[in-house]
């Protein structure tokens, strides 16, 4: 009877109870949106960061990330692109050239990263042919093509069909060049990635830098599913970890090749709990303050049922329980709106294009697909109970004070 | 065979500069069965007395003594599972849960003593239909008048089965007909359970009723009364 009397003293002031019940939804809500928000970047950030710039994992060998120096190169007598592409998870393999590089036009000249590649290996692991704004994707037909980046371009003042000089020094130190003619110009979400990565066929590099065409930098691997990528990379480095004992290679996966990604990500993460504790901690004094008016309403009332026999413990427990429910009450309220705001924003996006500028800049995409996790939701649903009984204890403890003789002679407010 | 006996009581209320002495060495006895009425003027210590037999004050000097227990040591927790179990009270001012029915008000008292459900059934229909209120038991009591009220709070001190009911002004926010009926319900109800009711009253129709009339002033008995009705 305490859970329903509990429940039906919530509803006698309608009002009041429909306002910190709103105040707790509309709270939630914030703090769940912004989570979607962030997960959702987060998402596309890490989507992006693998389909465009380092793949799901990348094997190299261990001296090139120490000084990044071209002669070395992967060992040649495995064939890792037809090796790894057996794997059952992985969607594609890409052997590279990845050579620091200066790139240079008539007018201008940037440094670049040149990656030599292999069209139809790179299409599965790259997604650059999707980003293509201007021209066509790499080609056997075509002579020395080049894709690059739109801010390259535009700070070297190129277009389709322009000549691009890569210039570089090859393994004994010389300086070599070669002539590329621009044959398609891409744009993805992250302008710093746009402006200084160029992607050319591996054979042309190679035969700039007086390599074998066999010798690779890097095997990029792409899988079909980006959760599968460190059970994959564990998988690697057991099948070949004779090669990882030599030091021959290294097999890193996203989050070691770029761990600040990782970390930005955590990061964001933390930022949402703690936005949804602070808007909680404002929230219960809302809570504590809806409670102590109803039983201050209600003195006479609590003084009456503690005359009857109604004890400490369930004195204590009844008014904890109107504080649960009241608090139970928003936090149901503005989960199922949350949900209902997240699923649209999760199917359409939300368009962030007034600061997409800005966003791309930094490596985010204008559009954002809102992403909350299952547990994200738990841990809200155990945050706000958490603050109801941490609220609920002044009130209750207030209630427990009262003198069942003094209290019944109350004029209540 | 006295169920209430107040021994030499004493009580001093300190909080304010000056203490007052509510009451000033008390003896009373009430036996099994009485409808008792304590009348007196205003401040003259009748609800003080009346808090201290129904155990939700304790004396400051003095025993009081229910059922051959002394009371007068208790804790407060051990007051209110005493009060729970051997008391009945009603109220001036109505004091019913607003937000339950009348056969929920009735029945709470019950729940909280752990009875079982058909029992509380049973009981609770019995009552309100000894309170003459069987077709509004589904009323909440916004939806009963003042007088009905009362008589629910009285099937609800009865409910408890008490070995006494205590009765705080409960007729002074009632019109003389709601008076009259819900006295005589009183009276029938001490009769048919043999209920001890002891009311604290100014009312001449509540004195009118009692077959014993206790006359407190500046916190002493001064007239002690008993009544052939």
């Amino acid at each position: 009877m305490l859970v329903a009397l509990a429940w039906k003293n919530l509803w006698r002031n309608k009002l009041r109870s429909a306002v910190i019940i709103t105040a707790i939804a509309i709270g939630i809500i914030g703090g769940v949106i912004s989570n979607g928000l962030m997960t959702g970047m987060a998402d596309q950030r890490i989507n992006s960061a693998i389909a465009n710039e380092v793949s799901n994992i990348q094997i190299q060998n261990p001296r090139f990330l120490l000084n990044h120096e071209i002669r070395y190169t992967l060992p040649a007598q495995t064939n890792w692109v037809e090796t790894l592409r057996k794997y059952p998870e992985v969607k594609g393999v890409s052997g590279r050239l990845d050579c620091e590089a200066m790139a240079s036009s008539a007018s201008a000249g940037a440094g670049i990263t040149a990656f030599g590649v292999v069209p139809k290996d790179e299409l599965r692991v790259t997604d650059i042919y999707k980003h293509l704004i201007a021209g066509e994707y790499l080609n056997n037909r075509q002579r020395l093509p080049a894709l690059i980046g739109k801010k390259l371009a535009k700070k070297l003042d190129l277009a389709l069909g322009d000549r691009l000089i890569i210039t570089l020094s090859d393994t004994s130190g010389t300086i070599t060049s070669g002539a590329f003619k621009i044959v398609g110009i891409y744009k993805t979400s992250n302008d710093m990635f746009d402006a200084s990565s160029v992607f050319v066929r591996k054979k042309d590099l190679a035969a700039v830098l007086s390599f074998s065409p066999r010798l690779v930098h890097q095997v990029a691997i792409r899988l079909k599913d980006n959760a599968a990528t460190d059970f994959v990379a564990r998988r690697i480095k057991k099948d070949f970890k004779s090669a990882v004992a030599q030091k021959e290679i290294v097999v890193r996966s996203w989050k070691q090749i770029d761990p600040l990604l990782q970390s930005m990500i955590d990061m964001m993460n933390m930022f949402s709990y703690i936005f949804m504790m602070v808007i909680l901690v404002a929230l219960a004094f809302g809570i504590i303050n809806t409670m102590v008016m109803a039983i201050m309403e209600r003195t006479r009332e609590i003084g009456m049922l503690m005359a009857l026999g109604l004890n400490k413990k369930k004195t204590f427990t009844m008014i904890m329980l109107e504080t649960i429910f009241l608090s139970l009450a928003g936090a149901a309220f503005g989960l199922v709106v949350s949900l209902l705001i997240v699923h649209h924003y999760a199917a359409s996006g939300f368009d962030l294009s007034a600061m997409g500028k800005g966003m791309n800049s930094i490596g985010y995409s204008a559009i954002v697909y809102f992403r909350v996790d299952t547990d994200f939701y738990i841990t809200t649903v155990f945050m706000v109970a958490i603050i109801a009984i941490l609220s609920a204890i002044s009130p209750a403890r207030k209630a427990l004070k009262l003198q069942p003789a003094s209290a019944i002679r109350e004029n209540n407010l | 065979m006295s169920i209430i006996e107040a021994k030499n009581i004493h009580k001093v209320y300190q909080e304010t500069k000056v203490p007052v002495n509510a009451l000033n060495g008390i003896d009373l006895q009430i036996e099994k069965g009485e409808f008792t009425a304590i009348v007196g003027p205003s401040g003259s210590g009748k609800t003080t007395l009346l808090n201290i037999i129904g155990g939700l004050d304790l004396p400051t000097k003095g025993d009081i003594i229910i059922n051959n227990t002394n009371i007068k040591d208790f804790s407060s927790g051990k007051l209110i599972d005493f009060r729970l179990n051997n008391i009945g009270f009603v109220f001036q001012a109505y004091n019913l849960i607003p937000v339950l029915t009348a056969k929920e008000n009735t029945e709470f008292i019950m729940v909280l003593q752990k009875r079982p459900k058909a029992e509380r059934e049973e009981k609770t229909k019995e009552l309100l239909e000894a309170v003459g209120l069987s077709d509004k038991m589904n009323h909440k009591p916004g939806q009963l008048s003042g007088g009905q009220q009362q008589r629910v709070a009285v099937a609800r001190a009865l409910a408890s089965q008490p070995q006494f009911v205590i009765a705080d002004e409960p007729t002074a926010n009632l019109d003389s007909k709601s008076t009259n009926e819900l006295l005589d319900i009183m009276a029938q109800m001490n009769k048919k359970y043999n209920t001890t009711f002891i009311f604290a009253t100014h009312d001449q129709r509540v004195m009118d009723k009692a077959r014993r009339i206790v006359t407190i002033d500046d916190g002493k008995v001064v007239n002690d009364q008993k009544f052939n009705r």
